[in-house]
């Protein structure tokens, strides 16, 4: 069967009624979340995970991933609208999305990102769609060595390739690692860092850290601000619809941030901040009214945002075919797929093709829905946007406790969602980034398991690792990747780097 | 890269300094743990215990090299910061915590709500705490009624949604 028998396939699975309610559900749920000022969508995906517990696994990821295409959305009408990037993907969003709507222009800006994300998702969607059986068939050749030198180009890129510090980001992750260590090990049954208490026996919750990192540890980093003038919200004036200038100045930003995003999300290179960077200065680079930078011009928004969008969407590549999660957002997935048993990777596709093609068709649709429910409806997604404060953070904390009780209401657990939420307030104060603790938790025992199988394969020989090319090359590209920002840094050339910090999705 | 002569005499700043120390506490756990298990290597010549014994190395020396970047570079100061708030949520979470299992699920993450309405400066408890048991009620009905959450309940939820 070709790629398009299989979309055809996954359509007629999206189509059942019942799975059309549960993508609605959860773009509603996205949107309405990912709106909210300091909530991005490794956040949004976190606190909603709890809301898919009781379903069935089709439904369930269905909503799942209209959550996180849902979030996207409406990340980008925080920052146009109030300034705050709810995400790092979206600070470029912010700078000239809000100066749009300082001057009035706050309805076209929103218009251009929502339709600019609906045309790169939609695209972005169609190339995950074609790409994936090709990664697949290049999967099915790896054996646990690719696999480990895959995991570790990963945790490299995730932690130190980008962001102000390498020291930091391994730190991060090693703190992930040495967590993911907790618990019974897979291959000997031995318990590891359990102290007898049984609880821990499971491991520890790649949910509960992420909540406990990103909804506790902002809200205390806030909170411990004190009290803070609240931003001002931009009002839309005028018309929402864009002029045909407009269109004609927005249309390629588009196609070329869909170009950018989606390569760099698919690759294992970490967060969409990049491609969102890259877009910013190439549309700045090529536009005809170059002045209009800096003070709200519409090419720095469309293409950003396209940008971000083909990344969410990128990111899915390595996640469902090989089971791979490259941002934050992608470790909150695969800790949704695991809950029902679900490993991605290339055996998904063989034994549950229904299941991985309804999902990606349900993206092509949630991607419809979201524009249908972003432009009409933005009056009441901002009005989310003026919920006082305090009852904003209260009803957070809330959710964020709801997720862990519902999974598991014990004292130990929410002792765990405690601690780690000092400790997220912690890294945040002292600028170490959150996206390598998760992804060190949820990849450290499989990273673990499959060296352990390449070196029982070899009979123990180490030098197994770098036999095969495949492996060697991933291993040398992670050894750069790892060396030479050290090396730009201390020559003071870090500056580069900094700038794409992937710190929340 | 040489730093100015005037960092030749700066002290460490103390938050290198506490997370080296956390570091290596840590890293020493994972080896002290991994001391214990046994060497049962097999085929692969790597048992449950190197792992975690790569890992605590790991944290060690990430921990000097905290250490040494503390006394090189310009020490980080964060933005400053109000200790109160902070304390209310902590306590609002243990509070939560705490009394979860006995006065069931609504009253202990009311008294959450309240806490955190209280650290982002809302001080009015009799009002946020009564809206902070209301909202969890509906929260807990829809989702251990209709999503098949299983929240633990206590005499308020049973008086209204029924044992």
């Amino acid at each position: 069967m070709t790629t398009f028998d299989y979309l055809m396939q996954g359509f007629a699975v999206a189509a059942d009624p019942m799975i059309l309610l549960y993508a609605l559900i959860g773009v509603t749920l996205g949107t309405a979340v990912g709106v909210l000022p300091g909530i991005g969508p490794a956040l949004t995906v976190a606190l909603l995970l709890p809301v898919t517990y009781g379903l069935d696994p089709a439904g369930s990821l269905i909503m799942f991933a209209g959550i996180y295409y849902g979030g996207m959305y409406g990340g980008s009408t925080t920052s146009i609208l109030l300034n705050t990037p709810g995400e790092s993907a979206s600070i470029v969003t912010a700078l000239e999305g809000n100066k749009m709507a300082r001057k009035g222009r706050g309805g076209p800006a929103l218009a251009t990102a929502a339709i600019g994300s609906f045309v790169a998702g939609s695209i972005a969607t169609l190339m995950l769609a074609f790409l994936a059986p090709q990664v697949v068939k290049l999967a099915l050749v790896f054996g646990p060595r690719e696999y480990f030198a895959l995991m570790v180009l990963a945790f490299v890129t995730v932690s130190a390739a980008f962001g102000d510090s390498t020291r930091k980001g391994l730190v991060s992750l090693f703190l992930g690692l040495a967590l993911a260590m907790v618990g019974i090990d897979s291959l000997t049954g031995q318990t590891r860092l359990s102290f007898g208490v049984p609880q821990l026996l499971d491991g520890i919750e790649v949910t509960t850290l992420a909540v406990a990192m990103f909804a506790l540890g902002e809200a205390l980093f806030i909170a411990s601000q004190g009290d803070k003038a609240p931003e001002t919200v931009q009002a839309i004036k005028g018309s929402v619809w864009m002029t045909r200038e407009d269109w004609k100045r927005s249309w390629k930003p588009w196609l070329r941030g869909t170009a950018f995003g989606f390569p760099i999300g698919a690759m294992p290179a970490g967060g969409a901040e990049i491609g969102t960077f890259l877009s910013y200065a190439t549309e700045k680079r090529l536009s005809r009214h170059p002045e209009e930078f800096g003070h709200g011009a519409i090419e720095g928004v469309a293409g950003p945002e396209a940008a971000n969008n083909a990344s969410a969407a990128g990111t899915l590549v390595p996640l469902l075919t090989l089971g791979l999660p490259t941002s934050a957002t992608a470790a909150i997935m695969l800790a949704g797929f695991q809950q029902f048993g679900l490993q991605p990777g290339p055996l998904l596709f063989a034994t549950n093709p229904e299941l991985v093609w309804g999902l990606i068709s349900s993206l092509l649709i949630a991607n419809v829905m979201l524009v249908i429910l972003n432009l009409p409806l933005i009056g009441l997604w901002v009005k989310l946007l003026t919920i006082p404060r305090h009852w904003l953070y209260a009803g957070i904390l809330l959710f964020a406790t709801l997720g862990t009780i519902g999974a598991n209401p014990s004292p130990v657990e929410l002792g765990m969602l405690m601690i780690f939420g000092v400790l997220g307030y912690g890294m945040r104060l002292y600028g170490y980034p959150i996206a390598p603790i998760v992804v060190g938790l949820i990849l450290g025992p499989m990273a673990e398991q499959q060296l352990r199988r390449a070196l029982a394969i070899a009979q123990g020989d180490v030098t197994t690792l770098v036999q095969s090319p495949v492996a060697a090359v991933l291993l040398a590209i992670a050894a750069v990747a790892l060396i030479l920002p050290l090396v730009l840094r201390a020559r003071g050339k870090g500056n580069v780097l900094s700038q794409m910090a992937a710190d929340e999705d | 890269m040489t730093p100015p002569v005037a960092h030749a005499t700066r002290r460490p700043d103390g938050a290198a300094l506490v997370i080296t120390a956390g570091l290596c506490a840590l890293g020493a756990v994972l080896l002290w743990d991994a001391g214990r298990l046994p060497e049962a290597t097999g085929y692969s010549g790597m048992g449950p215990a190197d792992a975690p014994r790569l890992i605590g190395f790991g944290l060690i020396g990430l921990g000097i090299w905290t250490l040494i970047d503390g006394f090189r570079s310009e020490p980080e100061d964060p933005p400053h910061q109000h200790p109160m708030p902070v304390l209310w949520i902590v306590a609002g979470l243990g509070a939560q915590l705490v009394l979860l299992s006995t006065i069931g699920f609504s009253i202990g993450t009311g008294i959450l709500f309240a806490c955190t309405a209280r650290a982002f400066g809302y001080r009015k408890l009799l009002m946020s705490f009564p809206i902070g048991v209301a909202f969890s009620l509906l929260v807990f009905g829809i989702f251990d009624g209709l999503l098949k959450l299983n929240l633990p309940g206590g005499p308020l939820e049973t008086l209204i949604y029924g044992g």
